[in-house]
């Protein structure tokens, strides 16, 4: 070949020796099954559900709370962020996916050991191990965020750092260890696609156990504690929703046709949930309210999280009505009719979403959506809905009563609530010495 | 001297001022404030939990006025505020006894 000048063959060397090096690269990655694109599309996923802890969730949660303590509010949020971060990189993750225990995971991989640029994991073999670290993480975190909403206003910050931080290994580890570790129920056939069991039904019983062990709102049915700013709550329901684009798009752990599935039924679920939540309450209150329509919303998202990788885009439609409908009752009639204060709705949304998904996955899941790996009632497979009923209890014993001992044990040590002046100045002053102007 | 208190609808506030404006008034202060009198107020319902406000927000005005214009200030004000509606709110009146202007120092009738 004739050149034209020298340094056109300079051009010419280095950009050989950079397809060479590059094909080395790519040859190193390929050979620990590393997938660019699955690679790729998990970090986005992992920053999605990040922001759906902070803001999201954060934002949903203060403007929901009295002035007094939305600071407060978000600071729970903040602390189960950083707090169950380190938990999780230093001995959580591998408890919960390193080895097959059937109750609980190894210590293997304890502070990351053993996690080096081409370690996968068998769980998720097209993504570095460190990634679905960084991905299950923001899952442990939200968990222990979403617990907090049963407890606001009332909850000595002291006694929810050692709630978090303990809460944490003892309830959340376990649980998701059985349904996606290799643990027990997985073992058993147990279908929960993005955290039905282990995010939402596990939040929303230890907020009820957290509710009726802390007891009512002082002036709770007799005084004013409505929202300080719901526009607040509805920016956090947008982030939240956007969000879990990844927190269940990303639960298929690559870029495929199975993420896009499991975000349209997603998607179609939360809009479906909104509009009956507006619907029914439109009906019996004469007036649709935003707060319902974004519970509806988030009920929605709860209840297709579950079944959305199992499942077909109209099954989303039908969930979501079911999960607007049913927690509608739950955050209003059956509230009322047992009188716990769960404050923020965590056990009637995110609790009974989360059951009512996962019992829904044993019967819509679709064979063609998972190649074959999971099939439901719908297409004549009856077996899946006891299997996902034991999936459900056993987390809610877990759950239930693991927490409930925690609980008291802590309190043992610093009283679980604020005292009685501390809860009327309100948590912000009280606890952090800040105060919204 | 007097003191003008009114207790007005806020949605009547801008009418008011600039009645006053063409009434002579040359000043006033205005607060936004909770009351409630024979108009009773509204419920909210979050999820299901009903809360009954009873304080709607009202608009308080002071305006500091000579003997001579008093009259006339208040009468400006009631037929301007004046909806018909329950809710229209009050005018109080009140004895002032010095006034100052603090850039001058110039006192009573002169200061307002």
């Amino acid at each position: 070949m004739k050149l034209k000048s020298p340094r056109a063959g300079a051009l010419w060397w280095l950009t050989t020796a950079a397809a060479l090096m590059s094909a080395t690269a790519a040859h190193a990655e390929a050979a620990s099954g590393i997938d660019a694109a699955d690679t790729a599309w998990m970090i986005s996923a992992t920053a999605l559900v990040l922001m759906m802890s902070i803001p999201g969730l954060a934002l949903f949660y203060c403007g929901m709370v009295r002035k007094k303590n939305v600071l407060a509010t978000m600071a729970q949020t903040l602390l189960c962020v950083c707090a169950g971060s380190i938990l999780w990189a230093a001995a959580c993750y591998s408890l919960t996916f390193s080895g097959d225990g059937a109750l609980i995971g190894s210590l293997d991989h304890m502070f990351l050991s053993g996690i080096g640029m081409q370690t996968t994991s068998p769980l998720a073999k097209t993504i570095p191990e460190l990634l679905f670290v960084a991905y299950q993480m923001t899952f442990a975190v939200i968990t222990v965020a979403l617990v907090a909403g049963s407890v606001v206003d009332r909850m000595r910050f002291s006694a929810f750092v050692c709630f978090a931080v303990l809460w944490l290994p003892i309830v959340y580890v376990p649980i998701a260890h059985w349904v996606w570790g290799n643990g027990w129920l997985m073992n058993a056939g147990v279908l929960d696609f993005a955290g039905g069991t282990v995010v939402h039904l596990n939040a929303g019983v230890a907020g009820l156990i957290g509710a009726l062990v802390l007891g009512r709102r002082s002036g709770y049915g007799s005084e004013n504690l409505s929202p300080f700013d719901l526009s607040l709550a509805v920016i956090g329901t947008g982030l939240l929703w956007v969000g879990w684009f990844g927190f269940n798009g990303g639960s298929a752990l690559g870029a495929g046709s199975r993420a896009v599935f499991a975000i349209v039924a997603t998607h179609l679920a939360a809009s479906a949930g909104a509009l009956t939540w507006m619907a029914l309450e439109w009906w019996s209150r004469g007036k649709p309210s935003v707060l319902g329509m974004i519970s509806g919303a988030v009920a929605g998202l709860g209840t297709i999280t579950p079944a959305s990788g199992f499942v077909l885009p109209w099954h989303g439609i039908v969930i979501g009505i079911i999960a607007g409908a049913v927690c509608f009752w739950a955050c209003t009639a059956l509230k009322r009719a047992f009188g716990y204060d769960d404050s923020l709705d965590v056990f009637g949304v995110h609790g009974v979403g989360g059951a009512i998904g996962t019992l829904l996955t044993g019967v819509f899941a679709t064979a063609a959506v998972s190649a074959g790996a999971a099939s439901g009632l719908i297409e004549g497979h009856s077996a899946q809905v006891p299997i996902q009923l034991l999936g459900i209890v056993a987390t809610v014993a877990w759950s239930g009563g693991a927490t409930f001992v925690l609980l008291k044990l802590i309190g043992l040590f610093v009283p679980l609530r604020v005292g009685k002046e501390q809860e009327f100045e309100g948590l912000d002053l009280s606890q952090h010495g800040e105060a919204l102007q | 001297m007097k003191l003008i208190i009114a207790i007005i609808k806020p949605s009547k506030l801008d009418e008011v001022r600039e009645a006053l404006g063409h009434a002579g008034v040359q000043g006033m202060t205005v607060t936004e404030v909770k009351g409630y009198g024979r108009q009773k107020g509204h419920t909210e319902i979050y999820r299901g939990a009903e809360y009954t406000v009873d304080f709607l927000p009202k608009i308080r005005m002071e305006i500091a006025v000579d003997d001579p214009q008093a009259e006339r200030v208040i009468e400006t004000i009631r037929s301007v505020a004046n909806t018909g509606q329950i809710g229209d709110g009050k005018i109080f009146v009140m004895p002032i006894e010095h006034a100052m202007r603090i850039r001058t120092g110039e006192t009573d009738a002169q200061a307002l």
